[in-house]
C-alpha cells in the first residue's frame, strides 16, 4: 500500500470570517471562500472538475454547492463524518485526484449553525436516537467531554480546582492567539481568572472551557503533486490523510479508561506511518487540533504523541505549545477561538497549516514550519470519527 | 391456607418539609412528606416495590400481577402489562388493572386471594402505588404523599395467611377526582372527616368482627387508612382501642400516601410481628374493605431487606418548594434554547421491550462478554449472532465517570451523565437519578432504578437510570 504522501498537492485556499455571521446565509459564505480559492490558486471557476461539499446539519445533497456556484453540471458529492466532515471533504478531492479520476479537485466545508436560535447545536437528539428509542444517556457535547475531564483529574491525582487551572491555560493560549487572526469569531484575550471564575456548563467544564457555535466557510483547491508548480511556486503536499471510526466501545466496554481518544491514537499511528513520521514532537511544526473543549485539547496532546500520557498537563504549564514553544498548537485560535461552524472547521484548520507553511501567517507565524498536522475529533471521547492529516512544503 | 408469601414497601427518596410549603403561602407546616422525583409515577414506584417483594421469590411461581391506583399514567394502557414486561414475566401472565378509590389496593389484595382460593392463580403479585396532587395552598398539598407497596399473594409459603375478608359499599362524594381535573378535590373537612371516613370505618370494623366472631383485643396491630394522624387518633378512640395497637400510619414522614398507604403501615406491622400475632387491615374509600390475619412461623424470613427503618432514615430534601412545582409541571417554565425533545417510535419500543424494559443486554457465547444493549456482532471478539441473555438489572455496579451537565435537555437540570460498570462484566453510559450532585463520586455502589424517560408523543416512554446505592 503506497498511501498520499506527495502525490496530491493544495494550489489555493479560501476561509471566509467565522463568527456569528448574522447577515450572511450559507451559499454567501460557499461564495466568500471558494471565490478566494480560486484566485489564491490563479484558476478559473470552470477548471474544477470534481467537487466535495462538507456539511454537517446545513443541507443534504452536493446540490447546495452547484447551486451556490453555478458549477456546470460536474460530479459533486455531499460528505458528512460529524466534525470531521470537512477534513473528509478534503480526503475525498485529494483521492479522486490522486487515483487519476480527474487533475483539479475542490472541497468545501460549510455550516450556518446560527439561524436556529439555540444556545448548542442542534443535533442533541440525534445523538440519542438509539434506534428510534430513545433509551440513551441525556446528550450535550460539554456533557460527555466532562466525564473525560472527571477522570482524567481523578486518575492522574489533580484536584478539580488543580485540573480546571491547567485547562484553563488552554483557553487563554487559544484566544492570545486568535486575537492575532482576524477572520476568528472571537478577537479578544481572556484571562486564566475569568476562565476560572466562569459559569458551570457541564462539571468541571466551564463557559470558557467550551467552544461556542459558529458560522464559517472555507475551501481547498487541489491538484496532482506533478502539476502542482504549474500553479504555484509554493504548493503545499499531502504527507498522511488518515480517518478512524470507532465502534461505540466507549459506551459500552469497561475498558474505555475515559482518559484518551482510541480514534485519535489509531488515526493519528496510520497517519505517522504514511507520512514517515517517527517523532511527531520533534518533527510536526505546527498543529490544528480540535479543541472542542479545553480537556480535549490536552487529551489530544498525548493521543498523538506529543506529550507522554499524564505528561501534558507539564507541558501546557511549561508554555510548550503556545506560540513561541516547541510544538504551536491551535495558532490561529482554534475552534475555542476561531469557532467552530462543523463542516468547515476541517478545512480552516488546513488553510491556517496552508498559510503557516507557506510563511503568510503574518502576527502567527511560527519559524521555519516545514510539517503541518490538522485533528478533528466528531462526536465524544467514548465514540468518534477521528481525522488527521499531515501536509509539508516540501516533497520527501 | 392462602395469604401472604412476600411483601415490600416503596418511598420515594425525596422528602418536601411542609414547613417549606408553608414558607411559600406564608403558613406553617409540621412534618413531611414524601415526594416522587421528576422522573417517578406510579407504574416506576410499583416497579421499584415489586422488585423488592420478588427478591426471595422465583418469578416464575408468579402468574397473576394486579396494578391498583388511583393515579395511573394511563386510563387506557394496562400499566400491569407494562410491570409485567419490565419483570421479564410470561405472556401468559393474567394482568389486571385496579383503581377507583383509595380501597383498590385491597380490592386487588381480595381479588388476589378469590383467585388463588379459586384455583384460577398460584401466586398472585399485588402492586399499589399512587402520587396524588392537592392543589397548590391547599390543605392535601400539604397532606398528600407518594408511595408504593408490593405483596406476593399465594397458598404455599405463607407467612400471614389471610383469614376473612369484609367488605361494606358506599355511595358518597366526600375525596374525588374526575376525569377532567388534574387535583383530587375534598368536600368540607368535617364531612369528610365525620361522615365519611369517621362513619364508614368504624361501622365496616364492628360489621367484620361481627361476622367472624372476633374481638378487638383479639387483634396485636389494627392498621387503618387515615387521611391524617388527627383523625387516626379520632377513630382510635372512637373505637376504644389502645393506640399502641393501632399501626403508625406516618402522616408526618411520608404523608398520605392513598391507595397504598394501608399496605405500607400493613408492612410495617408485619416486619415487627411475631408468629400467632393477628392483624386487622381497614381501607377507605367509597366503603371499606376489612382483612383479618394471622403472622405464621415464617413470618421474619420475610422481612424485607429495605423496610421502614430503611425508609424513614434514608432521604434527600427538595430543597425547595419551586422545585416540587417544576417536578410535578404545576407550574410552565420558559423552555430552553435547544432542540426540542423528539418522539420515540412504538415500534422500536416494541422491538426493544426485551431490553430496554428489563434492561436484558447479552452475553458472548465465545469471548463471554456481557453488552448492553444487545448486539448482533460481539464488540469484544466480532462473533456474529452467537450470544445468551444477560441480566443487568440485578447486578453490583460502580461510577466509573460522570459530569453534571446544565446544557443537555432535562426538566431540572444539572442531568448527572454516568458511565457504570457492572460486577461481571459489561458497562453502560446512562443518567443518574436520586443524587446530591455534590455526593457523586467515582467509584461510588450504583444499582439500577426503572424510571420514566421522557414523555412525547402522548405517550410514556420508560427506561433506566442509575442511582446511588445507600445500603
Amino acid at each position: 500500500m503506497d498511501g498520499i504522501k506527495d502525490r496530491v498537492a493544495i494550489i489555493g485556499m479560501g476561509c471566509s470570517k467565522f463568527g456569528e455571521n448574522w447577515d450572511k446565509s450559507a451559499d454567501d459564505m460557499i461564495v466568500d471562500s471558494v471565490y478566494e480559492a480560486y484566485e489564491d490558486a490563479g484558476i478559473d471557476p470552470k477548471d474544477i472538475q470534481a467537487a466535495w461539499l462538507g456539511t454537517y446539519v446545513t443541507e443534504w445533497t452536493g446540490q447546495m454547492l452547484s447551486r451556490a456556484l453555478k458549477l456546470d453540471y460536474i460530479p459533486v458529492t455531499r460528505v458528512e463524518n460529524a466534525c470531521a466532515t470537512g477534513s473528509d471533504a478534503l480526503r475525498n478531492a485529494c483521492y479522486a485526484v490522486a487515483s487519476g479520476a480527474c487533475d483539479i479537485a475542490l472541497a468545501v466545508g460549510v455550516e450556518k449553525l446560527k439561524d436556529s436560535g439555540y444556545s448548542g447545536l442542534p443535533d442533541f437528539e440525534l445523538f440519542r436516537r438509539q434506534q428510534n428509542t430513545y433509551r440513551t444517556r441525556t446528550y450535550s457535547p460539554p456533557g460527555h467531554f466532562a466525564m473525560m475531564a472527571t477522570k482524567y483529574f481523578d486518575r492522574y491525582g489533580l484536584s478539580p480546582e488543580e485540573g480546571k487551572r491547567i485547562i484553563g491555560q488552554i483557553a487563554v493560549k487559544n484566544h492570545h492567539n486568535g486575537a492575532l487572526a482576524p477572520k476568528a469569531h472571537f478577537q479578544s484575550e481572556v484571562t486564566l481568572e475569568k476562565v476560572l471564575a466562569a459559569p458551570m456548563v457541564a462539571w468541571p467544564l466551564g463557559l470558557f472551557d467550551c467552544c461556542g457555535v459558529s458560522d464559517g466557510a472555507a475551501a481547498a483547491i487541489v491538484t496532482r503533486a506533478d502539476m502542482a508548480k504549474n500553479f504555484r511556486p509554493d504548493p503545499i503536499y499531502l504527507k498522511a490523510l488518515q480517518i478512524a471510526v470507532g465502534p461505540y466501545e466507549g459506551y459500552m466496554n469497561p475498558k474505555f479508561d475515559w482518559t484518551h481518544v482510541e480514534e485519535t491514537v489509531r488515526a493519528g499511528e496510520r497517519a505517522y506511518a504514511e507520512a514517515g513520521i517517527k517523532n511527531p514532537r520533534e518533527e510536526i511544526s505546527i498543529a490544528e487540533v480540535h479543541d472542542c473543549f479545553t480537556i480535549t485539547e490536552l487529551v489530544i496532546m498525548e493521543d498523538l504523541k506529543f506529550s507522554e500520557r499524564g505528561k501534558a498537563p507539564e507541558d501546557v504549564e511549561s508554555g510548550f505549545f503556545t506560540l513561541e514553544g516547541g510544538l504551536p498548537v491551535n495558532t490561529d485560535g482554534g475552534l475555542k477561538c476561531f469557532g467552530h461552524p462543523i463542516g468547515a472547521s476541517g478545512l480552516r484548520m488546513m488553510y491556517e497549516v496552508y498559510k503557516q507553511l507557506q510563511g503568510k501567517a503574518d502576527k502567527r507565524q511560527v519559524k521555519n514550519p516545514k510539517l503541518g498536522l490538522t485533528h478533528n475529533l466528531g462526536g465524544t471521547p467514548a465514540t468518534a470519527s477521528v481525522s488527521v492529516i499531515i501536509a509539508g512544503n516540501e516533497k520527501g | 391456607m392462602t395469604g401472604i408469601v412476600s411483601y415490600a414497601p416503596y418511598l420515594p427518596l425525596y422528602r418536601l418539609s411542609r414547613a417549606e410549603i408553608g414558607r411559600a403561602w406564608g403558613t406553617g407546616g409540621k412534618g413531611e412528606k414524601a415526594v416522587a422525583a421528576h422522573d417517578e409515577d406510579s407504574l416506576t414506584m410499583a416497579v421499584a416495590a415489586a422488585q423488592a417483594c420478588l427478591k426471595k421469590v422465583d418469578t416464575a411461581r408468579v402468574d397473576a400481577l394486579f396494578f391498583a391506583s388511583t393515579t395511573a399514567p394511563y386510563m387506557e394502557k394496562q400499566c400491569a402489562a407494562t410491570i409485567a414486561a419490565v419483570l421479564n414475566m410470561p405472556t401468559s401472565t393474567y394482568t389486571c388493572d385496579f383503581g377507583g378509590s383509595l380501597r383498590c389496593g385491597t380490592n386487588a389484595l381480595r381479588a388476589a386471594v378469590d383467585a388463588v382460593n379459586a384455583g384460577s392463580a398460584r401466586n398472585v403479585l399485588v402492586c399499589i402505588a399512587d402520587c396524588r396532587l392537592g392543589m397548590p395552598n391547599g390543605g392535601n398539598e400539604m397532606a398528600f404523599g407518594d408511595g408504593a407497596a408490593a405483596y406476593l399473594i399465594g397458598s404455599e409459603g405463607v407467612v400471614a395467611s389471610i383469614d376473612s375478608m369484609y367488605t361494606m359499599s358506599d355511595e358518597i362524594i366526600d375525596v374525588f377526582r374526575s376525569d377532567r381535573e388534574r387535583y383530587v378535590k375534598t368536600w368540607e373537612v368535617r364531612f369528610v372527616r365525620d361522615d365519611g371516613h369517621g362513619r364508614v370505618v368504624p361501622q365496616a370494623i364492628r360489621a367484620a368482627l361481627e361476622k367472624s366472631g372476633q374481638s378487638l383485643d383479639t387483634f396485636a396491630k389494627v392498621v387503618m387508612y387515615s387521611p391524617d394522624a388527627r383523625q387516626l387518633a379520632s377513630v382510635t378512640k372512637m373505637l376504644k382501642l389502645d393506640p399502641e395497637r393501632v399501626q403508625n400510619t406516618y402522616f408526618n414522614e411520608f404523608g398520605d400516601t392513598g391507595s397504598p398507604q394501608v399496605l405500607i403501615s400493613l408492612a410495617a406491622a408485619l416486619e415487627s410481628a411475631s408468629p400467632g400475632d393477628k392483624m386487622l387491615v381497614v381501607s377507605y374509600g367509597n366503603g371499606s374493605d376489612v382483612l383479618t390475619l394471622t403472622a405464621t412461623d415464617g413470618i421474619a424470613s420475610a422481612k424485607p431487606s429495605r423496610g421502614m427503618d430503611y425508609y424513614l432514615n434514608t432521604k434527600l430534601q427538595v430543597p425547595t418548594y419551586e422545585k416540587y412545582l417544576r417536578w410535578r409541571r404545576i407550574v410552565e417554565l420558559e423552555p430552553p434554547a435547544t432542540a426540542p425533545l423528539e418522539q420515540p417510535s412504538p415500534v422500536a419500543l416494541w422491538r426493544d421491550n426485551k431490553s430496554g424494559l428489563d434492561l436484558h443486554g447479552v452475553k458472548c457465547k465465545v469471548c463471554g462478554t456481557p453488552q448492553y444493549p444487545a448486539q448482533r456482532v460481539c464488540m469484544e471478539c466480532g462473533a456474529k449472532d452467537n450470544f445468551e441473555d444477560y441480566s443487568f438489572s440485578d447486578k453490583p455496579a460502580v461510577l466509573a465517570t460522570f459530569s453534571h451537565d446544565r446544557l443537555g435537555a432535562s426538566i431540572d437540570p444539572p442531568t448527572t451523565v454516568a458511565a457504570v460498570d457492572f460486577e461481571g462484566g459489561g458497562r453502560i453510559t446512562i443518567d443518574m437519578t436520586d443524587r446530591d450532585p455534590e455526593e457523586v463520586r467515582i467509584g461510588m455502589p450504583i444499582e439500577m432504578v426503572f424510571r420514566i424517560l421522557r414523555y412525547v408523543g402522548g405517550f410514556y416512554t420508560y427506561w433506566w437510570k442509575a442511582r446511588p446505592k445507600r445500603d
